[in-house]
């Protein structure tokens, strides 16, 4: 009877220590796993990292993952590299309710390869090519000093430009220099306005670029198209280009070589403001009305079928390019043109401001000395002369 | 010095004609990104 007792006694007190481990056991051996196809459970895992044992899988890795697609979706847990690699690469064959080819694309790696040409080389050689344009105007001036009227001014005036032509100079001029401010106001603003001066100023100076840069882009289309109208015929090169370019234009030198209307130097101003601006132009509308008007790679195509495959530092021309992609190109090309551009435009202000005595008047008044029209467009001069002499001033026109 | 002011008002008169006229064309994002199924206030 004692000893019964003894015994009941002992399990009694040994019982709390020894249930917990059978009831563990028990547990692990009655995981229903029939769900999952025997695959691993959260519980699974879960004592893995406990550093406890877990039951074996049955059945391949693959073969349990595809069972998980009731709680996974479609391909359950299994890993596609084909999938992933397709939609890395936007070969994936995509279908969306809206948003058409755009929306398809779930992934466009370019990005990140735009995004840091932007902010990098992008911003930093055409910042420096602004400054260097800037600096070396400064040390021509220096050296070279301001291009004189070496005639003596006579008092009499040629007109050189009507009213409508210098307006819409102006309105070129005017409108190049915002979108120019506001260009750069966009893609410097972050790394030199926002830690500097504020986020908020920043913002509210993007916002304003914005709404400039998109609507005074118009007044610069305009423009350039009446300028190419007006201009056009006056600035096809000639012979004379020829001696002017061999006499420096005159800047270089005391030389004065004949010109028309428009020099060599202008005329090489006038086509890279109308390439140049057009292109910048285009580029800027495919922007304003993203993934309407793509162009990067139809002039790939163009390029490949005149037999340009590869461009020096660039390499071998896309044959596909995603939508995105395509925006990225065009803001890139839009900057870059934009700079070049920037940089001539720099040029032109000096020599028709500070560089030149008298260019000014050309495009303030419209009126200049015929001192200086001699200097600096003499067969031009020489024309207007001989119309005149045609012409006399008391004759009266025909009704 | 009057060409020019007739060129910036030129200028002037084009962008906010532009802003006015894009605006009726529908051309913000919010207007081209978006559909009656989607409710963005």
């Amino acid at each position: 009877m004692l000893r019964a007792f003894l015994i009941l006694v002992l399990c009694l007190a040994l019982a709390p220590f020894s249930a917990p481990e059978a009831a563990a056991q028990e547990t692990q051996e009655t995981i229903d796993r029939s769900a999952t196809g025997g695959a691993q459970t959260l519980e699974d895992i879960m004592a893995r990292q406990r550093g406890e044992e877990v039951a074996p899988k049955t059945g391949d890795a693959a073969s349990n993952a595809r069972d998980l697609s009731g709680q996974l979706g479609t391909l359950g847990g299994a890993s596609d590299p084909d999938l992933w690699r397709a939609l890395r690469y936007g070969s994936a064959d995509i279908t969306v309710s809206s948003g058409g080819e755009v929306a398809s694309v779930l992934m466009q790696d370019g990005g990140m390869a735009w995004l840091e040409f932007r902010q990098g080389p992008l911003a930093k050689y055409g910042g420096y090519l602004l400054l260097g344009t800037l600096a070396l105007l400064l040390v021509f001036f220096v050296l070279r000093g301001r291009v004189k009227l070496d005639y003596e001014k006579t008092g009499r005036t040629v007109t050189r430009f009507k009213s409508f032509e210098r307006a819409a100079h102006w309105l070129l001029a005017g409108s190049f220099i915002l979108l120019g401010i506001t260009g750069l106001l966009t893609l410097f603003g972050r790394m030199f306005i926002a830690p500097y001066i504020s986020k908020e100023f920043n913002a509210t100076l993007l916002m304003a670029s914005k709404y400039i840069h998109n609507n005074v882009a118009w007044a610069f289309i305009v423009a350039l198209v009446a300028v190419f109208v007006m201009w056009g015929w006056h600035n096809i090169p000639n012979r004379t280009d020829i001696t002017w370019f061999a006499q420096a234009g005159g800047i270089v030198g005391s030389k004065h070589p004949p010109a028309k209307k428009f020099n060599g130097g202008q005329k090489i101003i006038f086509w890279s403001v109308i390439l140049l601006g057009g292109s910048i132009s285009l580029s800027g509308v495919s922007l304003l009305f993203p993934f309407d008007f793509p162009m990067f790679m139809k002039t790939f195509d163009l390029m490949r079928s005149v037999g340009i495959e590869s461009l020096p530092i660039y390499g071998p021309l896309p044959t596909a390019m995603a939508p995105h992609e395509e925006m990225q190109y065009a803001q890139a090309w839009h900057a870059i043109v934009a700079f070049v551009l920037m940089a001539i435009i720099i040029a032109h202000i000096y020599i028709g401001s500070v560089g030149m005595e008298g260019a000014y008047d050309a495009m303030g008044s419209g009126e200049v000395d015929e001192a200086w029209a001699r200097q600096h467009h003499s067969l031009w001069l020489e024309e207007l002369q001989a119309k005149d002499k045609a012409a006399p001033k008391d004759a009266t026109p025909a009704e | 010095m009057k060409a020019m002011m007739l060129g910036f008002a030129a200028l002037i008169v084009i962008s906010v004609g532009s802003y006015f006229a894009l605006q009726e064309l529908g051309f913000s994002s919010e207007d081209r990104g978006s559909g009656d199924a989607v409710r963005l206030d």
